[in-house]
């Protein structure tokens, strides 16, 4: 399995200029995106989307067709809205990389199993669905080293990587907040892009 | 089978998206507003974007819009109840602009509708503090202007409910 914080890590790093949209624990203040951003103002954290990240990600591809959009997505959090695979999948964006992080648990809610947990087929449910490729990676090797193929593929790419569960018990009220907000986060992103 | 005279036609509603440079319909097909179905597939200046669900549309909407285009959605009463989270963190929450058009089913002017759907539906944008606009014939159709300037201008949802008896033509 891979470390949450490594996996974001190498994602980040082969971004070169890419949109990230990242939700969950992938966007977690402690082992997320956040930690480790190379480039913040085109980070667009949407936690609390009832996974709606890969629906924000769509837009954002479909309205930037020339450049790079990843979305990195729980799968709690794809559970809440797998229509999604096949609305995205519809529309087709060359310029889309759909990362599920797999820890097979509701993380931020204290670890409990997320249903289908261990017998759910995720790449099989993205080649279903109609996504143009499709790769899972389960060590970061592999990862950081695959990686170059992935994004040299043209989109819609749906990458599955099976992550260690970092389980927080603590009320969302008592946790430490992002220091920068959802609100700012979409006010940098269109400055970023020179589109507003 | 009864049968109303059609007093709302898909080019005045599509005219007015045109006319207020919407280049994006993120839209789940209702009975509602299928009329303009047809028409909007073969109009080149706005791009379909169909969704599975309706919640899946604010999303959309927010990237398109976070990444410099200018959508609306598209959707019925039934999937704005269903859209509840969607229009709280990625409407309301972020300051997006929305213009959500919205089948109105059941809404009637003659007597009482028996569809839940059509009494809730007033509530529930009052609940939010949505403003809306209502559009039953073409002459309605500039509401639509109307509701695009009210988003832009405070940078939040606006609803604009379709009860109509329409037209294919």
């Amino acid at each position: 399995m891979i470390n949450n914080q490594d996996a974001v890590k190498a994602i980040d790093n082969k971004r070169d200029g890419a949109i990230i949209v990242p939700t969950m624990n992938a966007n977690n203040v402690h082992f997320g995106l956040p930690t480790v951003t190379s480039n913040q103002e085109l980070d667009l954290p949407v936690s609390g989307a009832m996974g709606k990240a890969s629906s924000l990600a769509l837009g954002l591809a479909l309205a930037q067709p020339d450049k790079k959009v990843f979305c990195l997505d729980g799968d709690g959090s794809l559970l809440m809205n797998l229509g999604t695979l096949v609305t995205l999948s519809n529309k087709a964006p060359k310029n889309l990389y759909h990362f599920l992080f797999n820890n097979n648990v509701y993380a931020v809610t204290g670890g409990q199993p997320i249903p289908g947990a261990e017998v759910s087929d995720w790449e099989g449910m993205a080649k279903g669905a109609g996504y143009a490729s499709v790769f899972s990676f389960d060590n970061l090797e592999d990862l950081t080293t695959g990686l170059e193929e992935v994004l040299a593929c043209e989109g819609p790419v749906f990458i599955h990587l099976r992550v260690e569960p970092e389980v927080e018990n603590t009320p969302v009220q008592f946790r430490q907040r992002p220091s920068r907000t959802v609100q700012q986060a979409f006010k940098d992103l269109p400055q970023a892009l020179g589109v507003k | 089978m009864t049968t109303h005279e059609a007093v709302l036609h898909p080019p005045a509603l599509i005219n007015e998206l045109k006319k207020n440079d919407i280049t994006h319909i993120v839209w789940l097909p209702d009975s509602e507003t299928n009329f303009m179905y047809q028409m909007l597939q073969a109009e080149p200046t706005i791009d379909l974007v169909p969704v599975c669900r309706e919640g899946e549309t604010m999303a959309i909407a927010a990237g398109l819009w976070v990444g410099g285009k200018k959508p609306v959605v598209l959707i019925q009463n039934t999937g704005i109840f269903e859209s509840g989270d969607s229009i709280r963190g990625l409407g309301l929450d972020i300051n997006q602009p929305l213009v959500m058009l919205i089948g109105y089913r059941g809404w009637t002017r003659r007597g009482a509708t028996p569809d839940s759907a059509a009494r809730f539906t007033e509530h529930i944008l009052h609940a939010w503090g949505i403003n809306y606009y209502l559009i039953e014939t073409d002459e309605d159709a500039d509401r639509i202007g109307l509701a695009v300037e009210e988003a832009y201008r405070t940078q939040r949802p606006v609803g604009v409910l379709i009860g109509a008896e329409f037209g294919s033509e």
